[in-house]
């Protein structure tokens, strides 16, 4: 084994299948930025680019490659934990390599359709081949079977991993969680004329993804996580695993209620989506007490500075992103003139941050440091470790930027176009041209320009952390399940 | 000091609730999904049958229920013909499947969700800035034609892209807007003046 420069024969064949899904995952993490910055940049000067990359062009891959980029994240943190969770060899190491290659080469043709011929006649012909044109749920017909193949690949490998080494707690759920993860995607993969149930399924995949299989697929990796960074106790993770996956899931599923206030569902789902959705920050809460508690019984001692930050970063995030903003405005009361605003924009940016772009970076540095021959990145690295903590101080202050400039353009817009001016397409224009939601536009403009320059150093950072380091981390077993 | 946790805090028991939580949860969504689909079919009291573009729309405050809702009038057809049920079936879904090849849900909302750069459609038909009932579809389909020539921006310099939209589609799109337009969203928007109630 050799320290200090990447080396394949330092990670078992999942981890090798890891880091490509990692590589992938943040070359689109940077794709997401920039088509985002590009839209931010619109609605300062709506001339830039129109009718070459129009809005909603640059909105979509700036939506797209979050999702896929945090997906190639969640399947390579698996496949990193796979090995050493089950005790023995990845079953399908080549077929996952085979699908991990036909995901890239199908996500490439998907953006690049996206960019050339961006949108098609309206027939059965678009849906299939160029762009579904349903929120999220962009890529065209083909490429949703592409994606349950790959992902039906990918629960086989992990199943029968599990089934051929051994379970634990965290195997059992993380299993479970993807036949759901799979099942629900196919509830997206059918076109209906009538827009109410059109957008009642739509949000059966979004919501039971993003706010129910999601999170507990993340309460897996996170488990996991915390055994390896800081050595807590499985018994400790686990049982914290199925408290979170009971809350979340209990309030979770019938939180989609608060989807169902207005596209034409009848009006009990106003109490069922209120009253659920009200409950949906607790396991959040108990994610943030559970590592701050772990992290702060060990006196924060382990040998991954940057990795555990992330943690933090992580369940902070979370709570605050998903849990607070999604309260904030969740309650049909309020949401009747905040639905379909900015205000939903500003938490989706900190949620999907707080949420799921941080525990995947932890994961990258996880990465990083076994790959370089398990060395130490904990205190006294080269510099200072100045990188990862200015990479960590930009990203943060970038995207606490944008939400707050984004929460201030929504309460402007819910107020103005909402309440004032009853949502026609004047009310609409008066909201968009007041001074204040014209600020709130530029100022999340530039904190997009501090998220990227902060992730433009991290993958300095990632790339350059630990070269000719030495010394090794303690290592941290995981006990067996 | 005992070695083992107490029951409610052991990982058994909360294996036990994680399982029956997140079974009796899916049991109830489904259970829900069973009666929301039955009562948001194409035909019934929320959703309109598509031939409802065949008849006046519009959208009122409902003193009794304490928030808007469509109320129908009688008959204005759409484009000045009358459509069978299977006719109209037709058009509102060509329109919808041109909304979506379009990708209009990457600036527009519909029923309040997609993106936020441009107006909410909900209601597009319904919109005063259309200027008169008379003038409205002639108005929807040349600005569905030519979005840069006849662009409306509230000096906000926010246009349309030019989508390559066809005759057929942009009449196909506003059926659909109609349509959409006639269906119970529970008051969502609140305090939408309408082209109608601009005229009373």
């Amino acid at each position: 084994m050799r320290t200090g420069i990447i080396d394949g024969a330092n990670l078992n064949g999942g981890q090798q299948l890891a880091v490509k899904y990692f590589s992938v995952a943040l070359v689109l993490f940077l794709v997401q930025m920039l088509f985002g910055l590009l839209a931010a940049i619109q609605f300062v000067r709506p001339d830039f680019l129109y009718n070459v990359l129009d809005f909603n062009v640059n909105r979509m891959v700036h939506i797209d490659a979050m999702v896929v980029w945090m997906l190639y994240g969640f399947v390579g943190a698996v496949y990193w934990l796979l090995e050493e969770e089950s005790g023995t060899r990845v079953v399908g190491l080549a077929v996952g390599n085979l699908a991990f290659w036909v995901l890239t080469v199908a996500v490439a043709i998907v953006v690049v359709v996206y960019l050339w011929v961006q949108t098609g006649p309206g027939n059965d012909l678009t849906r299939w081949f160029v762009n579904e044109g349903r929120e999220y749920l962009e890529a065209p017909r083909w490429a949703d079977f592409g994606i349950v193949a790959v992902l039906g690949v990918f629960f086989y490998n992990v199943a029968a991993t599990f089934s051929r080494g051994r379970w634990s707690g965290i195997a059992g759920v993380l299993t479970l969680d993807l036949v759901a993860l799979a099942g629900l995607y196919c509830a997206g993969m059918f076109y209906l004329t009538n827009i109410t149930a059109d957008q009642y399924w739509w949000w059966w995949v979004i919501h039971l993804w993003v706010e129910a299989t999601w999170e507990v697929l993340v309460g897996c990796i996170m488990a996991w996580g915390l055994m390896h960074v800081l050595g807590v106790r499985r018994r400790i993770v686990e049982t914290w695993l199925y408290i979170e996956v009971a809350l979340m899931f209990g309030s979770g599923i019938l939180g989609l209620g608060h989807h169902y206030f207005w596209i034409g569902t009848p009006d009990y789902w106003f109490s069922i989506g209120g009253f659920f959705s009200a409950l949906e920050p607790i396991p959040l809460v108990a994610m943030v007490v559970h590592s701050v508690y772990d992290a702060g019984v060990r006196k924060l001692r382990n040998g991954n500075h940057p990795a555990l930050a992330w943690i933090i970063a992580h369940t902070f995030g979370n709570f605050l992103g998903a849990g607070v903003w999604g309260f904030m405005h969740t309650l049909p009361q309020i949401n009747l003139y905040t639905h379909g605003t900015q205000w939903t924009a500003s938490h989706g940016h900190l949620a999907f941050f707080g949420a799921y772009a941080t525990i995947n970076i932890a994961f990258f540095y996880i990465a990083m440091q076994t790959w370089r021959g398990n060395i130490w990145l904990g205190s006294g690295l080269a510099g200072e470790g100045w990188k990862w903590k200015g990479a960590l101080a930009l990203i943060n202050l970038g995207v606490i930027g944008m939400t707050v400039a984004l929460l201030i353009a929504g309460y402007e817009q819910s107020f103005i176009e909402r309440a004032m001016e009853g949502s026609t397409w004047r009310g609409y224009f008066a909201g968009q041209m007041h001074p204040w939601f014209q600020q709130a536009m530029a100022w999340r403009l530039v904190f997009g320009v501090v998220t990227l320059a902060g992730a433009l150093l991290l993958v300095w950072d990632l790339l350059t952390i630990g070269v000719g380091e030495t010394r090794r981390a303690p290592q941290f077993a995981a006990e067996a399940g | 000091m005992g070695t083992s946790p107490p029951v409610w805090a052991s990982e058994s028991f909360w294996k036990k609730v994680a399982i029956w939580v997140t079974a009796g949860s899916f049991v109830i969504l489904v259970i829900l999904t069973f009666d929301t689909l039955s009562k948001t079919a194409v035909g019934g009291s929320r959703v309109q049958s598509y031939s409802v573009i065949n008849r006046s729309i519009d959208y009122r405050f409902d003193y009794i229920l304490n928030r808007y809702r469509p109320v129908f009038g009688g008959d204005e057809p759409l484009f000045g013909r009358s459509l069978s049920e299977d006719e109209a079936a037709a058009l509102v879904t060509q329109g919808k499947k041109t909304v979506q090849a379009k990708n209009c849900m990457n600036c527009h909302t519909l029923l309040g969700n997609g993106a936020y750069y441009a107006p909410d459609l909900t209601k597009a038909w319904l919109d005063p800035d259309w200027g008169s009932v008379e003038e409205r579809e002639a108005r929807m389909l040349a600005f569905l034609l030519d979005p840069e020539k006849n662009a409306v921006t509230f000096s906000s310099g926010r246009k349309m892209p030019r989508l390559g939209i066809t005759d057929a589609e942009a009449h196909a799109i506003v059926a659909f807007l109609k349509w959409m337009s006639a269906i119970d969203t529970n008051g969502f928007p609140t305090n939408f003046k309408t082209i109608g109630h601009q005229e009373d």
